[in-house]
């Protein structure tokens, strides 16, 4: 696992930087296959795609962007860190990282690949192992710009507009997580300029949750 | 003269219609004097001058309950233990000789076998050649010190404050000379708040329909003996008093202010108005709420009906259907290439922005939106909410109306709470979360009761929640999404504005 990590995202940040462009300093590549939440649950470990060029921020801009199918199984898969999926006639890596902050910053990220960071669509995904069933909790989020999230393939959240990543910013009603491995997926859609996420679960009294702990997807 | 009354009660429904609608109780409200109001077994009691009493289930809708057994002046009421105690004056003869007695029963309900008064003695006493008039009971149970306490009196002299037993709701020490705590005033009670004492009487004229005078004014000190200054630091003993409530709109002289909490940090108060004009100049009873400001007790209204943004207090976002919105005047577009540019193929420059500049608008102003058009595409049936930045548009305008005949809560009855020019109506969902119906049909999912607490906010709670017997009200969870939670008193999450849109 730790070998396949170097490969990826670490490789293509010294690939970046021998190019002579900066690095980013938030996010490096996993060196563990665990990674306990933040102490104020924050979401620190996520498998991001590289971005694919989609436009508008409406409600119905943003539908029909996550409505088109882009990949095979794109609200099913399970990806590893290299994985490729072809979008059009061109490939894309999904990448592991980890967050030093809060948040995700999605422009450090595709600009340290050299790519394109406005208007574009994000996908992310990650595991969510929770230690027992918790019911009545909820997911929040905030993004840079709209995003739609999924926990367990069901839709809990949308939000649209040209906006900044505000902590808990887009609240999910009220829903269960499994104990054992849940799936959190989300796809986060840019206009122009920076662009970021996070995400964390809240228990019943809107208090983060902290005994949870993020996941790559295991090996096949 | 025939004439102009012709003209005036052809217009009076017209006036009416458009005077800003107070919604001062239901049913019969006729009181003067009221004690404070109090709950026993689930219903709602007051009792006036004359033997009036009156009972309610809800705290909107009164009727005629059973006159106490002593009559008189200005009756006060509290509950310690297991019992009411009533402080009723009475004069003895000509004013000033007067008395305040006291009677006590377990229950106020008369259709209880405990309903069974006791009568308790004098307390206080005025002999008609002092400087003081006893009539006018207030009481105050200091929540610090357990301590009891009685003002009274008239605008004879002094308004005087003596302790009594909270075991016994009698004297404490009757040959204590009483304090001499303010003056030129009636109605006196004494409240606390905070590490204050706040003196609240009324002052003014009573008892002359519309042309009263009466006001209630507030003083505060820091010991229960005063001095009680007003915001001008005018002591109340030489007639110092800040103005709590006065006459308005079509309600004239307010008096008698009575607490009422009804918990959760939510405070109340009643009064009676000495002439409601639209219940053609009656003394009538109110329970408005009580806000706090800079230390000082303020008289807050109930909410009105009308069209509001619904702005949560914690985020700065307002409650919207969750459709996608569309800007008030439409879309902004761009009129061509910039100043200097030139079409494709030559010629002289054409477009640019309008005159004036990119930001000086269309010089004419921009109507509301015709909800009828930007809802064709809202979805026909239930529609979820959120919050979003308030941006004058038709989706994010709701209308509070009171529902008839559906109960109320103290102070007013339940709203329904609907998208202007819109029937469909916010509803509280299983789950303990929130929709829109398409229609209003009165289930009590569809009925909110909107108290307004002590900084002026509001709480917005539905009558019922499908699944659940638990009291929710409505929450902001995070910046873009609303919800119904238990209310936290110490929290932003369920305070919501209700401004004019």
């Amino acid at each position: 696992m730790t070998r396949t990590l170097k490969n990826t995202f670490a490789a293509l940040l010294i690939a970046a930087a021998l190019a002579g462009q900066t690095a980013p300093v938030t996010l490096t590549a996993p060196t563990t296959p665990r990674k306990r939440v933040s102490v104020d649950g924050f979401l620190q470990r996520w498998l991001l795609l590289e971005p694919i060029p989609a436009a508008g921020l409406t409600d119905s801009a943003v539908r029909a962007a996550i409505q088109k199918e882009y990949f095979p199984k794109q609200l099913e898969v399970l990806p590893r860190d290299g994985d490729k999926v072809t979008v059009g006639d061109k490939p894309l890596t999904w990448h592991a990282v980890d967050t030093a902050n809060y948040n995700v910053n999605l422009y450090h990220f595709a600009h340290a690949l050299g790519l394109k960071t406005s208007d574009v669509l994000f996908w992310a995904v990650i595991l969510v192992e929770s230690p027992r069933e918790m019911q009545n909790v909820r997911l929040a989020i905030g993004s840079n710009a709209a995003s739609v999230w999924w926990l367990n393939g069901q839709e809990t959240i949308s939000i649209y507009g040209d906006r900044q990543t505000v902590i808990d910013d887009g609240v999910s009603k009220r829903l269960t997580l499994r104990k054992g491995t849940n799936v959190l997926r989300a796809a986060i859609i840019n206009g122009g300029g920076a662009t970021d996420f996070c995400a964390r679960f809240l228990d019943e009294n809107d208090r983060p949750i902290r005994d949870l702990t993020a996941m790559l997807p295991a090996a096949p | 003269m025939d004439i102009i009354v012709s003209i005036m009660k052809a217009a009076l429904p017209l006036l009416l219609a458009l005077a800003p609608k107070l919604f001062a109780l239901d049913g019969q409200v006729n009181i003067h004097d009221p004690s404070t109001v109090v709950l026993c077994s689930g219903k709602y009691y007051t009792y006036g001058t004359g033997g009036t009493s009156l009972v309610s289930d809800d705290g909107w809708t009164w009727r005629r309950g059973t006159p106490l057994p002593r009559r008189g002046l200005a009756p006060d009421i509290y509950f310690s233990g297991d019992r009411y105690y009533v402080y009723v004056a009475a004069n003895i003869g000509a004013q000033p000789k007067a008395a305040v007695n006291m009677i006590s029963s377990k229950t106020l309900d008369p259709a209880s076998p405990d309903y069974k008064w006791e009568e308790g003695g004098v307390v206080a006493s005025s002999d008609g050649i002092e400087d003081a008039n006893a009539i006018d009971p207030g009481i105050l149970l200091d929540p610090t010190t357990k301590r009891l306490w009685l003002t009274y009196g008239s605008y004879f002299g002094y308004i005087r404050l003596v302790e009594l037993d909270p075991k016994t709701g009698k004297r404490l020490h009757p040959g204590d000379k009483p304090v001499n705590i303010a003056i030129n005033s009636e109605a006196s009670i004494l409240i606390y708040h905070d590490g204050w004492y706040y003196l609240l009487v009324t002052h003014g004229s009573c008892c002359r329909g519309a042309d009263s005078g009466y006001n209630i004014r507030v003083g505060r000190a820091r010991k229960v003996t005063g001095p009680f200054l007003d915001n001008m630091g005018v002591d109340m003993i030489q007639g110092g008093g800040k103005l709590f409530a006065g006459s308005s709109g079509r309600m004239i002289g307010p008096g008698h202010f009575g607490l009422l909490d009804v918990g959760d940090g939510v405070q109340k108060f009643s009064l009676h108005y000495e002439a409601d004009l639209d219940r053609g100049g009656a003394s009538v009873l109110d329970i408005r709420p009580l806000l706090w400001r800079d230390g000082w007790p303020v008289a807050g209204e109930n909410v009105q009906e009308g069209t509001y943004e619904i702005q949560s207090l914690r985020t700065g976002t307002s409650l919207e259907l969750a459709v996608e919105g569309f800007p008030v005047g439409g879309r902004p577009v761009r009129r061509g290439p910039p100043p200097g540019g030139r079409p494709p193929g030559g010629g002289p420059p054409q477009g640019g922005p309008p005159p004036g500049g990119m930001f000086a608008g269309t010089g004419v102003p921009i109507p509301n939106q015709d909800v009828a058009q930007v809802s064709q595409k809202w979805p026909a049936g239930e529609i979820e909410t959120r919050l979003a930045n308030y941006l004058c548009q038709a989706q994010q305008k709701w209308t509070v109306t009171p529902v008839a005949g559906a109960g109320g809560y103290p102070g007013s009855p339940y709203f329904k709470i609907t998208i202007t020019d819109t029937g469909r109506a916010l509803a509280a969902s299983s789950g303990g979360e929130l929709t829109t119906v398409p229609s209003f049909t009165g289930a009590p999912e569809q009925l909110w009761r909107i108290d307004q607490l002590t900084d002026g906010s509001w709480r917005i709670m539905p009558k019922a929640v499908p699944g659940t017997s638990e009291p929710l009200v409505l929450s902001a969870v995070g910046s873009s999404f609303a919800t119904l939670s238990k209310f936290d008193p110490a929290s932003d999450k369920q305070r919501w504005l209700l401004r004019k849109p």
